[in-house]
């Protein structure tokens, strides 16, 4: 069965916390183990992050729009904001050594290592994000 | 929301931080809790993040501001008891490689007693 979960939020730090909690309760109810909720928690609260500071820039008129949808094969997070499009190919490499010791840029790093799949779309109107995290097929029973 | 407590162990000051170091109010009292510690000279500074449950990447950032701080100033800056999942972020990071990660106290603070070169990358000016 195919469930579908939107929420908006206003560009505030706030936001983040309830981006995050939203998305450790889809992941709960999708059967997904303590650490794989971590996981996908958190690469959530990263792109919100992204999306409230670096692309609405903390605009309270404009939204961060994040859909949960959840399928019998994965769980989709699509995070949307506002902005003017965020382009991640001028992200350094946090693991460089010469980056390492930065404090900022390693947001999206995170969200990558911690889903199987993320899809960036910028464009003149926000960007979009898609966190993609497969659910493990259940071993069949033995009876 | 994050908790810090100071305490000093000779020359080392021990500060146990608990809860939460996020964007925020979390990544915001470690660094005041660093810069006032250094402005009161004290530059043998020993983390222990047994009781921190969750770090984002803005306080990875607050982590390595804070060792930055702490080695220009002459000083230096290690971490004791991390939690699996704090471990694992410090792995997949690579910031495993900068920080001097210690899980007893008492070897911790004889450690910062035999470090004359601390490790670590050089730090530019």
């Amino acid at each position: 069965m195919e469930q579908h979960q939107a929420i908006v939020l206003d560009s505030r730090i706030e936001s983040v916390e309830e981006a995050e909690a939203a998305a450790e309760r889809v992941a709960a109810g999708a059967g997904f183990d303590e650490g794989e909720r971590h996981r996908i928690a958190m690469a959530v609260r990263e792109i919100t992050v992204n999306a409230v500071m670096h692309g609405n820039a903390y605009d309270r008129g404009k939204k961060v729009t994040i859909e949960f949808d959840l399928t019998p094969e994965e769980l989709v997070v699509s995070i949307r904001d506002q902005g003017s499009g965020f382009d991640t190919t001028v992200v350094a490499d946090p693991l460089a050594p010469e980056n390492l010791l930065r404090q900022s840029g390693r947001g999206i790093f995170l969200a990558r290592a911690f889903m199987d799949e993320v899809e960036v779309e910028p464009s003149g109107s926000g960007t979009s994000v898609r966190l993609i995290k497969h659910r493990q097929a259940k071993a069949p029973s033995r009876s | 929301m994050i908790k810090a407590t100071c305490r000093r162990i000779d020359t080392v000051t021990v500060v146990d931080l608990g809860g939460r170091i996020t964007l925020g109010d979390g990544s915001t009292t470690l660094r005041d809790t660093v810069r006032n510690l250094l402005g009161q000279g004290e530059t043998r500074i020993l983390l222990n993040l047994g009781e921190v449950s969750y770090i984002d990447s803005s306080g990875l950032g607050e982590l390595v501001s804070a060792f930055t701080l702490v080695r220009r100033s002459g000083g230096d800056l290690k971490l004791l008891n991390l939690t699996r999942k704090v471990h694992d972020l410090l792995q997949i990071t690579k910031l495993y490689t900068v920080f001097d990660v210690q899980d007893d106290e008492a070897r911790a603070i004889a450690a910062f007693g035999r470090a004359n070169a601390p490790a670590g990358p050089q730090l530019a000016h």
